[in-house]
């Protein structure tokens, strides 16, 4: 019994990792957020499954939260956002994609081969859900570092928190972890309701940041 | 009697941030906001002098964030005055509307709000809520003129900032499951007074990963080199004020919590040492802003590149650790905070009567401005580690203990100093003296704040008095 609940957590762990895969090979955005929407879905199914095997119910909040918020009213307002703004374009995507995905096999390497013998003594449950954490994490920066389109940057931006909600979780008996999944949802709710407002006022023409940097011009 | 002056220090702020939304006259505002500063300075000051009984689970007071709280409630408090000047005349040319402050000074408040509550944390999980909460208004008083600029700046501010604090809450999430196997499940494994009495039997690899992700994620706030992209737009694009408690609080809360984690790792003789990171990313720091020193044509990005430095050179100084070391480093805070944001002080005037900040846009200001030209000069003078200032002292401390320990590196760390003084006395004649550039208009300047500063700065220089000395040193001690 307490085997197959292992596997399960691995399985969802895995899952997560293989959902930022998903996304770094996503050339569109409405595929791209809808790849989102999945991940948060999985990491709801995480939190639930560690809520129930370490009888922690106040985790079910945060599950709650990652699918009525993440799974769902974000990934809406950004399809939203991207339909006004029209940019359902293709991204451009640094170094290619090929490139981008040897460069994430390489990060879970990484992490795989950080974390898995400094936890040693863990609990096994944590041990791999810290590892593949991590692995969500680099991913999730790789992603912000790769794409130049603003709502890109934010999708992997929380993907990378999805990560550390997992790692929280998976932390057995965390305190205050819902409280900083709520703190982590006004974040993220600032960061979209801040593309929004820019592009409402239409100050920039465009949500490229490589655009945006060039209105430094001159100025040093 | 503890508990009351903490909760002083923390719902003062809070108090007047909700109040401070609601009041529309902006003059009401302004002074309130400069009563409610004054008065979590009171606050402050009295922990310094009162008992402090047993320590909560949430907050507690001890001997290092005390000096950290009183620095940050008196440059909030002199900053609140600078400030009161400086918005009357944006809303007279019309840079700011009447709504735009009343959000401005309760989002002061609110951040003062939040750097109090990170300093008093008891609590890793608490302190890491805190200092997102910190970040956050600031990234929305950066971004507070709405131009493409502004935006830009508080976006970047906005991505790197929330980057670094997922970081830093991963590395947060890592100390905890270091800490549960010995401290048992629950919010005992994130009370640093429980985690500093145990720190001894943690997992030592766990606790290394730790800091790694600490360092870097604080370390972002920090603007320590590789990352502090975000540092010189927000400083430049914000208001002026904001720029002043940029340098002078907000990087010395994200510091304090690096410290913290650092008194940690000490405790645990099988883990790294902190040092030798701190030591290089400071290093790096240093030289860098002193290259980039040299480029910048904007006034407000140099000093913000000044602050990089600084931070560089305090970094290093608690890498090095030691009594001496820590000693140093306290110092080289209290006057950088100081001095900085006086400069800032000036540079906000200085900027709103020339109309740029365009360092060519501005010139012969001791002619045409001779408070703020000299004001300036002073400040710059300070900065730059001329005696008989403050700064000179610190930074003659580090020096002195590096070469003491670490010959080489004091020859990179006196390299960096030289660099970034050539450049700062290079910019500050070219503004200061020659003939006068821009506009001459008179300027309603709030110059008791700066010469507060600067006079405490010169009188560090002169004479520390032996009670803080000992404070210092106390503190120093306990960080190992």
């Amino acid at each position: 019994m307490r085997g197959i609940s292992f596997d399960i957590a691995h399985m969802l762990a895995g899952f997560l990792v293989l959902a930022s895969f998903l996304m770094l090979y996503q050339d569109r955005l409405y595929a791209l957020l809808n790849v989102l929407a999945l991940h948060a879905f999985i990491l709801a199914l995480s939190v639930a499954w560690q809520a129930n095997i370490q009888g922690a119910p106040h985790l079910y909040i945060t599950a709650v939260i990652a699918l009525g918020f993440k799974a769902m009213l974000i990934p809406w307002a950004l399809r939203k956002i991207v339909f006004r703004l029209g940019i359902h374009r293709e991204i451009e995507a640094v170094g290619g994609i090929g490139l981008t995905m040897l460069g994430g096999m390489a990060l879970v390497a990484l992490s795989l081969e950080v974390m898995l013998p400094v936890t040693a003594q863990a609990d096994p449950v944590a041990r791999e859900d810290i590892a593949l954490a991590l692995s969500v994490v680099l991913i999730g920066l790789l992603m912000m570092v790769t794409r130049r389109n603003a709502v890109s940057q934010v999708v992997g931006f929380l993907s990378l928190e999805n990560g550390i909600i997992l790692a929280a979780t998976g932390a057995r008996g965390m305190p205050l972890v819902v409280e900083i999944s709520v703190a982590f949802s006004v974040l993220v709710a600032f960061i979209v309701v801040g593309i929004f407002l820019f592009r409402i006022r239409e100050r920039f023409d465009t949500v490229d940041v490589g655009a945006l940097d060039e209105f430094r011009g001159g100025r040093q | 009697m503890m508990p009351d002056l903490v909760s002083g220090v923390l719902f003062v702020p809070l108090i007047a941030a909700a109040a401070l939304a609601l009041i529309p006259s902006y003059r009401l505002s302004a002074a309130l906001n400069v009563l409610a500063s004054g008065l979590s300075l009171i606050f402050a000051l009295l922990l310094l002098v009162a008992d402090r009984p047993g320590m909560g689970h949430l907050l507690f007071v001890d001997d290092l964030n005390v000096v950290f709280i009183v620095l940050n409630s008196f440059i909030g408090f002199t900053t609140s005055v600078f400030s009161a000047t400086y918005i009357a005349h944006e809303l007279e040319i019309g840079r700011l509307t009447p709504l735009h402050l009343r959000f401005y000074h309760a989002m002061f408040q609110l951040m003062l709000f939040g750097m109090n509550l990170a300093l008093t944390a008891n609590n890793i999980g608490l302190m890491w809520v805190a200092v997102e909460l910190a970040t956050l208004t600031t990234v929305l008083m950066v971004g507070i003129y709405r131009t493409h600029e502004a935006l830009e700046a508080a976006w970047k501010y906005f991505i790197l900032g929330s980057v670094g604090i997922a970081l830093a809450l991963f590395g947060t999430i890592l100390v905890y499951l270091a800490a549960r196997p010995v401290v048992g499940e629950g919010m005992d494994a994130m009370v640093w007074t429980t985690l500093v009495a145990h720190a001894r039997d943690f997992d030592p690899p766990l606790l290394n990963i730790a800091f790694v992700f600490l360092l870097l994620g604080y370390g972002t706030k920090v603007g320590l080199a590789p990352l502090h992209a975000w540092l010189p737009d927000a400083h430049a694009e914000g208001p002026t004020p904001i720029s002043a408690v940029l340098s002078g609080l907000l990087l010395n809360v994200a510091l304090y919590a690096l410290l913290r984690f650092k008194i940690l790792l000490a405790g645990n003789p099988a883990s790294i040492a902190p040092g030798p990171l701190m030591m290089g990313l400071g290093l790096l720091s240093l030289i860098f802003a002193g290259f980039m020193l040299y480029r910048r044509r904007d006034i407000k990005r140099l000093f913000a590149y000044s602050s990089i430095e600084h931070m560089g050179i305090i970094v290093f100084a608690f890498g090095m650790a030691g009594p001496l070391g820590n000693f140093a480093g306290l110092l080289q805070m209290t006057m950088h905070s100081l001095t900085k944001s006086a400069i800032f002080f000036t540079v906000g005037h200085i900027t709103q009567v020339k109309g740029t900040q365009r360092i060519a846009g501005i010139g012969g200001l001791t002619i045409s401005h001779p408070i703020l030209g000299w004001g300036l000069v002073a400040g710059v003078a300070a900065i730059a580690g001329l005696p008989p200032f403050g700064v000179f002292m610190s930074e003659f401390l580090v020096v002195s203990s590096t070469f003491a320990r670490e010959p080489l590196l004091a020859v990179l760390l006196v390299f960096g100093l030289l660099l970034s003084f050539g450049a700062l006395l290079l910019r500050v004649t070219d503004v200061s003296f020659g003939p006068v550039i821009g506009p001459v208009g008179p300027v309603r300047a709030s110059t008791i704040p700066l010469f507060v500063h600067l006079a405490l700065v010169l009188a560090a220089g002169i004479w520390l008095p032996p009670p803080m000395v000992a404070w210092f040193q106390h503190v120093a001690r306990m960080l190992g």
